[in-house]
């Protein structure tokens, strides 16, 4: 199996961990991921609400360069995924926009070249879930909570699973061993750039998922976005110091997690970069019935 | 001899400011068989009728060519005027120089004059090829059918009765009363719902003049206005009806258990059962699904058996089978209701996953005094009073993207009505209600509405709400006011959805049974949606109540009424007119492909065999017939026939063909 690859600007980044993992992950499965030659910024957030037609165009470029090479395109991040589907959506809904964006990006793209969230590659072609063989260390006794955050299946006609109640990162942890705790916040928006540019608007956002997870009584949130990482991994510590709480509540990537239902080592899929201490956790997996736990 | 009047209508200004009436008049007076054209400004007025009888006799017209507004509103009456004049009163065309030119050619006046000149060539053209023709006569059974045992048809039923007329009540459930008889309270009175509708199910199962025949399904509808013949299943009640005294025992002894949908699967019934305890007829039925008897017997074995046991007078019956039936009708009025819209397509709502989001008709149930929780208003999950409840309106209305794209009309009063019954009952209880707009514009309604806010404290808030989850043993309701602008979270006990009103979900095939016109969302097509409100477009089916559209009570009772009067009208006569434009086939041009025979929607065409003589042998072969009764002169076998056998009187392939060739000769 073989995608085009577009990381984006946060898996360099704040989002490091995702691409540590999934390129591990992947590798793994056996999926070859090839990055995009000369990828460009997918104009999440800024783009679109500055020019329709850049907002669709910096993402066409990206697809059009995958399309050129005949590949689909894997896209990890939630906003670039957003945005980069968009733009296929639009192209393959009108011959004029087509046009008019095969103009801008001076290059054809015909939306042969399909936008794909990693979440649902994982979830959907691969079956990653019914292959019990691949699990060396199933993460029994872990209670996760699912969080998709509010881009990547919405809205309808870019989103891949339920808008309201998405279901494909439950399937696969369920398929990993853990245990998935019901919560209403699948799909609450973390708040996003505004915990950065309207503190008071956005902590309160994330707050309340923090709150939230923390009720379940699970032990970690999974999610798939590198955004939402951000706001409940790296402002939790702030969040929590400010009401007096201490939610030591995990946030993994689902890739991390199933690079350690792999037995993967910690390090190669970035989890001791977590703000809020993440390996403790995973290392526990296990450890009763076998001797190979994860790494320390 | 063809000798042609043309006479051009004004209509005032309608078509006079758009087309050049008198050039119109002009240019056909010279035109061929034309002897006489004028313009005049009403012709439809009594001045203008006489204007045109005058000239028939002054120029002994014999035929005439009106160019005025739609055949739909005032070919009836020039054919009148045709007839007093001593011509056929098919010896006459309209040509629609209103809706199919001024109207719709404002302001190009030269093109509309020449259109409306083509027009009225057209008429010219098929007026002469236009034969005398005569109305036939059928005659009337004179009893009717009602399709659905709701307040709907109890009422239309009742009307008919008491007009003197045989009347027949047709219910597929075991008992006749419908929605009516499951809500609680009814607005803006808040009386009791069942205490003003069982005295009219008395009535009817006792009226000499109507026969209820319950727990039956309607199979088949042949036949045409006056003369129906209504093939109808009884389904087996296993319960031998002429025997069972309604005394119950068999109901509290049967240890079988189904989900009680009277009660909204709120609480379990026995397998033999009567719906509700004022069911009418008052006689159990045994459901064959549930019952441990019949589940037995498919696994072989034959067990239970306490019913017929205990039964005082030996009417159990486990061996009755289903029995088909047909019976003769003049007319039939449909009063199929409605069903409600299930909220578990709505994720934000969490797809009917949360034992406390409830619909309406679930919290009518909830707080009825016969009802699963003795009228007390409880959580279904945990049977705790609500110490707060939301309630979300437009729920399926509205929301083309989940739903429907209508208002169902009644919501805003029941969840208004429903709001005072959960204060009265418990007034430590606070209740919000999401709307998107009020509607109440019915008798008494605002003032209701706003008893609601001011005196009973109801809380408005104007908004969508966005989500509901589960938080613990509550629920949180996310939504938005969008008067304030803001977000607003409530924690609630219990969530009442307003369900939409649909159509019934068989509504589409029943339809197709009666042969009666749907809409896209399924609701029964009336003939006008002004002037023809409770008439279909097939003649002797009548519409009544919410089967047409939704309806409250109110509405309901008075459509009821109205389609009462018009079957008693149908019912009144002796003989039916019947119009002379249906469909001929010629048997020497006939193929007897039987096209035509798929293609008719109304049954009236048939293949039978015909032996003729060819190169000196007898053959015999199959060729089509036309049954004139049921032809309703659509015209759909005339454009299927490959050889053109199949010609609908008055509108022949000739005739038609004779308007192309004038149309064309313009063009030309």
């Amino acid at each position: 199996m073989e995608y085009a690859y577009y990381p984006g600007c946060s898996l360099d980044s704040t989002g490091i961990e995702f691409n540590l993992s999934t390129k591990a992950v992947a590798k793994a499965f056996g999926i070859q991921l090839v990055e995009i030659p000369d990828w460009n910024c997918c104009g999440a957030s800024a783009a679109h609400s500055t020019s329709h037609w850049l907002g669709l165009s910096l993402p066409a470029r990206n697809l059009a360069i995958a399309e050129a090479a005949g590949l689909d395109v894997a896209i990890p991040c939630a906003a670039c995924y957003a945005r980069s589907k968009r733009a296929e959506v639009e192209v393959c809904k009108s011959e004029e926009t087509r046009a008019k964006i095969e103009e801008i990006i001076g290059r054809p793209y015909k939306g042969e070249s399909k936008a794909r969230a990693l979440l649902d590659i994982f979830h959907r072609d691969l079956g990653v879930y019914t292959d019990k063989n691949a699990l060396k260390k199933p993460l029994a006794g872990l209670k996760v909570v699912t969080y998709y955050g509010c881009l990547m299946v919405r809205p309808v006609d870019t989103g891949f699973d339920d808008p309201e109640d998405p279901i494909s990162l439950d399937e696969i942890m369920t398929a990993l061993g853990a245990e998935v705790v019901p919560w209403g916040f699948k799909t609450e928006c973390c708040g996003a750039s505004l915990t950065a540019c309207r503190p008071e608007v956005g902590f309160p956002m994330t707050e309340k998922i923090l709150d939230a997870a923390k009720k379940s009584g699970a032990d970690c949130i999974v999610t798939a976005c590198p955004m939402c990482m951000a706001n409940l991994d790296m402002r939790q510590d702030q969040i929590g110091k400010a009401k007096n709480v201490h939610y030591d509540l995990p946030v993994y990537y689902f890739t991390e997690l199933l690079g350690v239902a792999l037995n993967m080592n910690n390090k190669e899929l970035g989890i001791p970069r977590h703000f809020v201490p993440a390996e403790a956790l995973v290392n526990k997996i296990g450890q009763a019935k076998t001797t190979e736990g994860g790494e320390a | 001899m063809e000798r042609v009047g043309v006479f051009v209508c004004h209509c005032g200004s309608n078509i006079g400011s758009v087309v050049d009436c008198a050039k119109v008049a002009e240019e056909l007076r010279n035109y061929p068989n034309v002897v006489h054209s004028v313009d005049y400004k009403y012709m439809c007025s009594e001045p203008g009728q006489n204007l045109i009888k005058e000239a028939v006799k002054e120029h002994n017209l014999n035929r005439v060519v009106v160019c005025s507004c739609s055949p739909r509103m005032h070919e009836n009456t020039f054919r009148a005027c045709v007839a007093q004049a001593g011509l056929n009163p098919y010896m006459f065309e309209m040509a629609n120089i209103r809706e199919h030119c001024s109207w719709v050619h404002a302001g190009h006046n030269e093109e509309a004059t020449a259109k409306a000149i083509d027009l009225a060539k057209m008429a010219v053209a098929k007026v002469c090829k236009n034969k005398e023709l005569k109305k036939g006569h059928s005659p009337v059974t004179k009893r009717a059918l009602v399709v659905g045992g709701g307040i709907a048809g109890i009422q239309a039923a009742l009307d008919i009765a008491n007009n003197g007329y045989q009347v027949d009540i047709l219910e597929r459930t075991p008992s006749i009363g419908g929605k009516m008889a499951q809500i609680d309270k009814t607005f803006p009175t808040i009386d009791c719902s069942a205490c003003i509708l069982t005295p009219r199910m008395v009535e009817a199962s006792s009226h000499p003049n109507i026969k209820l025949i319950t727990f039956a399904e309607l199979e088949k509808v042949e036949g045409y206005v006056g003369n129906f013949d209504v093939t109808i299943r009884s389904k087996a009640r296993s319960v031998d009806m002429s025997k069972c005294t309604g005394c119950g025992t068999c109901m509290t002894k049967c240890p079988g258990k189904a989900d009680d949908e009277f009660n909204m699967n709120l609480q379990k019934r026995p397998a033999i059962y009567t719906p509700f305890p004022q069911a009418i007829p008052n006689k159990p039925v045994i459901d064959r699904e549930s019952c441990l008897k019949f589940k037995s017997r498919k696994d072989g074995k034959d067990v239970c058996g306490i019913c017929a046991k205990v039964c005082p007078a030996g009417a159990i019956d486990y061996e009755q089978e289903d029995e088909i039936f047909v019976e003769h009708y003049g007319a039939i009025v449909m009063a199929t209701g409605y069903d409600q819209f299930d909220h578990s397509v709505y994720g934000e709502y969490g797809y009917g996953k949360y034992p406390d989001v409830i619909s309406g008709l679930h919290f009518e149930r909830l707080v009825n005094a016969s009802g699963p929780t003795m009228g007390h208003i409880v959580r279904p999950s945990d049977h705790k009073e609500p110490k707060t409840v939301v309630m979300v309106k437009c729920v399926g209305s509205r929301d083309p993207e989940h739903g429907k794209s209508y208002c169902s009309r009644t919501c805003c009063m029941y969840s208004a009505k429903q709001a005072t019954l959960i204060r009265d009952h418990c007034p430590d209880t606070k209740v919000y209600i999401f709307y998107m707009d009020v509607r109440t514009p019915g008798k008494g309604y605002d003032e209701f509405y706003n008893r609601t806010r001011e005196e009973y404290g109801v809380e408005y808030i104007r908004g969508r709400v966005s989500k509901i989850y589960q938080d613990g043993e509550q629920l949180i309701v996310k939504g938005e006011d969008s008067l304030l602008g803001r977000p607003v979270e409530i924690l609630a006990d219990m969530v009442i959805l307003a369900d939409a009103m649909i159509p019934q979900n068989d509504a589409a095939k029943m339809a197709q049974i009666v042969g009666i016109g749907y809409d896209n969302d399924g609701w029964f097509t009336e003939a006008h949606a002004k002037l023809g409100p409770v008439e279909t477009h097939t003649a002797g089916i009548f519409l009544a109540g919410a089967c047409q559209g939704p309806k409250d009570i109110p509405d309901t009772v008075a459509q009821a009424g109205a389609a009462a009067v018009k079957v008693c009208g149908l019912l009144s006569k002796d003989q039916l007119e019947t119009d002379p434009c249906t469909s001929e086939i010629d048997p020497a041009l006939c193929a007897g492909c039987g096209h035509c025979v798929g293609v008719c929607p109304y049954k009236a065409i048939s293949l039978e065999t015909i032996e003729e003589r060819k190169a000196g042998k007898t053959i015999s072969r199959q060729v089509a017939k036309v049954n004139a009764s049921l032809c309703q002169g659509c015209g759909a076998c005339t454009v299927t026939c490959r050889s053109s056998a199949a010609n609908l009187n008055h509108f022949t392939n000739a005739q038609i063909l004779a308007e192309v060739d004038a149309l064309c000769q313009t063009i030309l």
